[in-house]
């Protein structure tokens, strides 16, 4: 077996346990840490594929921040997670049907599917030549798929619109910092110096 | 015996591991001391200077002490997770020195997208203190977590997007390319710092507050909250913490000497460029770092949160537009590409 070989079945077999370990974990903050661990198989995965870009924005994005968020969140929110288990046996069923689904629907598109053959010709090729992964990428990007990438772009603006637009409540009886009074404030109308004498007040 | 292939190549990656993070932990030794020793400056303070002479010694009688200590878990504390969060922020900050050129050629890995992966490294840090401060199953060190996830989330976007300034100058995501595309003729003016100026003030302020450095210490802040995360933490574990702390401090002001000031290149065309420069350079700006440390107090936390979105983060994708449009347009110093072919 050659090294990379090796290397593909260790991250496989790393991202499949620790993929498991996330459902059946009993402490939902492990199943975080466990999640993170999947990804840091996924993005092994990349790196072999020779898409070290991919595999940093991989690690960047998911573990440096999308699961720091879900750690929050389960770290924060006192969830009774093995209440919501208790209805594991009766939804195994559901679950099954719809994971079936999904095999079916993928081993449909990966035995029938093949990529434009434009594009796949050129990343094929460019794999092959000495330009790095990262340029391929935006080679690729910026110019035939621009459009989707300004979708994409406009879809995540949109997304975080909403966020912000759910989550702002403007309430009328909350105390506010006005930071920018705060920082004018002149120490010189701020403070009084008195010279007091011994034995009086003020 | 062979050093291309097999065995011989393990024994020499071996030995190039050995040798950076050996170099860098005896560094750290004397960094620590003289981080304590302006300190003590700037207060008036004689600082330590019992072990050894001037006291060269005190960061090894620390080190002796801290491992002999007792280790104490705490009763209710999740045990793996606990003892896992110091390896993490001590080994991941170890790490990110794998691809930092010391010279030209003098690099562990030359990776092509190196600086991506010290930012990586770097996002991943706050998972040390993040687990740290859960698994010891306490209020304080809860909170001290919770603040520095925040934290530290908030100022690596503006860092990030400093980085992207450097990166559109450069066309390359290789340190070794970032420095190179700073060499030329007039020496220190070729240097990032001038096209990129008002970015490096923003990038050691938000390194300041990446590695949770004073004035950005909430995480630990001692008035409110003890010692934030690591109130549990006694011993190994606490001293792995520290170390790991300190030596993501020694790589950001690395990394600002690399990605502004022009890595291992002399400041005057006169002189050869060498490691030497690029170890004056850190030098100087890890005393920059002791010296805000000494000088400047403590922010408010609701100010920190303000100052990283609403002012760092404007600023910096306002630059990142900038720069593009300067460099689309051939301005000179600020489109360097040095790699050839498309």
């Amino acid at each position: 077996m050659q090294a990379s070989e090796m290397a593909f079945y260790f991250f496989s077999v790393v991202i499949v346990v620790s993929a498991i370990l996330v459902v059946i974990s009993r402490n939902p903050v492990h199943s975080v840490l466990w999640l993170i661990v999947t990804f840091f198989g996924s993005s092994g995965l990349f790196i072999l594929l020779g898409a070290e870009f991919l595999a940093l924005i991989l690690m960047i994005v998911y573990v440096g921040a999308v699961a720091v968020l879900f750690m929050f969140v389960v770290m924060m929110l006192n969830i009774n997670f093995d209440q919501l288990r208790s209805g594991f046996t009766r939804y195994l069923p559901v679950g099954l049907l719809i994971g079936l689904i999904l095999f079916v629907e993928l081993s449909l598109v990966f035995s029938d599917w093949v990529p434009a053959n434009s594009y796949d010709y050129k990343i094929q090729n460019s794999t092959i030549g000495d330009i790095e992964n990262t340029k391929q990428l935006g080679l690729v990007l910026y110019t035939d798929f621009v459009l989707y990438f300004q979708l994409a772009g406009i879809i995540l603006l949109i997304a975080m619109i909403g966020a912000i637009v759910l989550t702002h409540q403007r309430k009328r009886n909350i105390k506010r910092q006005d930071i920018l009074a705060q920082i004018y404030r002149d120490p010189e109308k701020a403070i009084e110096l008195k010279d007091i004498k011994p034995g009086q007040g003020l | 015996m062979d050093f291309s292939s097999g065995m011989g190549l393990i024994l020499l990656i071996v030995g190039q591991c050995l040798l950076i993070t050996v170099s860098v932990l005896l560094c750290l030794a004397f960094l620590m001391y003289a981080d304590r020793k302006i300190w003590a400056a700037v207060q008036m303070r004689k600082g330590p200077n019992v072990v050894g002479p001037f006291g060269l010694l005190q960061s090894f009688a620390d080190f002796l002490k801290y491992v002999f200590k007792e280790i104490v878990i705490p009763a209710g504390s999740d045990k793996v997770v606990f003892i896992l969060a110091p390896l993490i922020t001590f080994v991941l900050s170890l790490v990110a020195w794998s691809v930092i050129p010391f010279n030209e050629g003098w690099v562990l890995t030359d990776l092509n997208v190196g600086i991506l992966f010290i930012f990586a490294v770097a996002g991943l840090e706050v998972y040390g203190v993040i687990m740290g401060g859960w698994a010891s199953n306490s209020k304080y060190p809860f909170l001290g977590s919770l603040r520095s996830a925040a934290q530290m989330i908030s100022y690596e976007v503006s860092i990030g997007f400093i980085i992207i300034g450097i990166l559109i100058s450069t066309g390359s995501l290789n340190l070794t390319k970032i420095v190179m595309a700073q060499d030329g003729l007039y020496g220190l003016f070729n240097w990032y710092w001038l096209p990129h100026f008002p970015m490096v003030v923003l990038f050691f302020v938000s390194a300041l507050a990446e590695t949770n450095r004073p004035p950005f210490d909430l995480p630990e802040a001692e008035a409110e909250l003890v010692a934030g995360f690591q109130v549990e933490y006694s011993s190994t574990p606490f001293l792995l913490f520290m170390i790991g702390e300190l030596m993501t401090v020694v790589l950001m002001c690395t990394l600002i000497s690399i990605l502004f000031f022009g890595g291992w290149l002399s400041p005057f065309p006169f002189l050869p460029d060498g490691v030497v420069w690029l170890v004056l350079k850190v030098l100087f700006f890890f005393f920059l770092f002791a010296m805000v440390k000494a000088i400047v107090p403590r922010f408010r936390y609701d100010q920190l949160m303000r100052l990283g979105w609403k002012v760092f983060l404007p600023l910096s994708l306002g630059w990142v537009v900038v720069v593009a449009t300067l460099a689309q347009f051939d301005v000179p110093g600020y489109a360097r590409w040095v790699i050839e072919g498309v």
